[in-house]
């Protein structure tokens, strides 16, 4: 049985868990606001871009760029993964990683050669031990990033599905729908499906629109800017999704700590009253022994 | 004057969101100006200066590769970065513009990523301290 020194020791050592899981609960709640509002900034760039391009795109033959064209022949696929740099965030990075290598393994059963570009340690480290040719691996991005890099991120895939590298490129990343709810969320990045203007209306609004230059020209030119948009909005959400599962995994933690706590309290207790019930019984029967003698 | 708004939206935030007289933009076949009552209009952004006035008075910004639409007198100006002129940091851009031009002059003729994009920050700087001594 344990002694009343070891469960306070145990006590304490909890006691310690719980402050770490707690500061890191709210490290990740500041840092979660932070990536919200950044998300919440490129929202209007977003939204205006896919509106203009879907205007764009509705009125242009679907073959002028190979960027929008399928291949015939698809063989090659590059999967461009997202993860966290850290653990401690609940399912969070293993759900990612889990949903990937089952796409993956599907993909390689149908005959297709996969290869991987990975954002994060996490995946990173796993995907490194695994049958999977590795592209480039980035980590310690978020928080950080900035248009110019995914700039190049963006042309190196086009390079590669230009020089008949690679046939189609996806992504993975993490969608932050609510601070309760994150999901792997896999898009297609090239080649291109161009968001289709939604209703009549703006399809005759797209044929009154003068172009500088020609539209086809201007298609091209926002094609590969589309492709980096998807990635930054990946990047953001992925940082977003992070910390609230963070949060959350804290959080339990930290009630986890405390029900902890409370039933080593309630053993400590009830040891420290058997204790002293023991002490009393001990000195009424000496007391009772020397009366009689 | 009669007013048009201009919006300046950049993937960080949104740097420019007014009603102004006229607006100047790079486009991509060369500068064009924007009064009230604009055709529908679609043209793609090259880096360099944007300007616009409200009021008697006159702005400028350096902008990088984007696009702009304008439609129902607003115009929307979509870029992946957009600045001030009194924000620019002149000597932070000689700085990057020397750096970059001394990368272009070591190693001339070597047609490779580096050499491009040396070659982009140099006009990025150059652009940025001709729009900042504008309001000099």
């Amino acid at each position: 049985m344990a002694t009343l020194k070891d469960i306070l020791r145990q006590i304490g050592a909890v006691k310690k868990t719980k402050q770490i899981t707690r500061a890191m609960n709210m490290v990740a709640a500041s840092k979660l606001r932070g990536a919200q509002s950044k998300m919440e900034s490129f929202e209007p760039y977003a939204s205006k871009f896919v509106e203009v391009l879907g205007n764009l795109a509705s009125g242009i033959e679907k073959d002028i760029h190979p960027l929008l064209i399928k291949k015939e022949n698809v063989s090659r696929i590059e999967l461009l993964h997202f993860s966290g740099d850290r653990g401690l965030c609940g399912s969070f990075n293993t759900n990612l990683i889990a949903r990937a290598e089952k796409w993956i393994k599907e993909r390689q059963a149908n005959g297709l050669q996969c290869s991987m570009t990975t954002v994060g340690k996490k995946g990173r480290d796993y995907f490194k031990k695994r049958d999977i040719n590795m592209v480039e691996s980035h980590v310690n991005l978020y928080g950080n990033v900035d248009i110019s890099f995914i700039n190049t991120m963006t042309s190196s895939f086009i390079a590669r599905y230009m020089a008949d590298e690679v046939d189609e490129v996806y992504m993975m990343y993490s969608r932050f729908i609510s601070m309760a709810r994150q999901e792997p969320t896999l898009v297609k990045l090239i080649p291109i499906e161009p968001p289709t203007a939604g209703d009549g209306e703006g399809k005759s609004a797209a044929a009154d629109y003068l172009y500088e230059p020609g539209p086809a020209e201007l298609l091209i030119e926002l094609l590969p800017k589309n492709i980096s948009v998807q990635i930054l909005n990946a990047f953001l959400q992925n940082e977003t999704s992070e910390h609230a599962a963070r949060m959350a995994a804290m959080d339990n933690a930290s009630k986890n700590c405390s029900e902890l706590i409370e039933s080593l309290t309630l053993a400590y207790n009830k040891a420290r009253q058997a204790a002293i019930t023991a002490e009393l019984m001990d000195i009424v029967g000496g007391a009772e022994a020397l009366k009689k003698a | 004057m009669e007013k048009l708004h201009l919006e300046v939206v950049t993937p960080a935030n949104i740097m420019v969101s007014q009603d102004v007289d006229i607006v100047v933009a790079p486009g991509s076949i060369g500068e064009f100006g924007v009064l009230k009552s604009h055709a529908r209009f679609l043209s793609g952004i090259v880096p360099g200066e944007l300007r616009y006035t409200a009021d008697n008075k006159t702005e400028y910004l350096s902008v990088t590769s984007g696009f702009a639409e304008i439609s129902d007198d607003r115009v929307s100006i979509l870029v992946d970065a957009a600045e001030k002129a009194e924000e620019i940091d002149i000597d932070r851009a000689k700085r990057a513009m020397e750096r970059a031009s001394e990368r272009l002059a070591k190693d001339r003729g070597a047609a490779d990523i580096d050499f491009l994009r040396a070659e982009v920050a140099l006009k990025r700087a150059m652009m940025r301290i001709k729009v900042a001594q504008k309001v000099k």
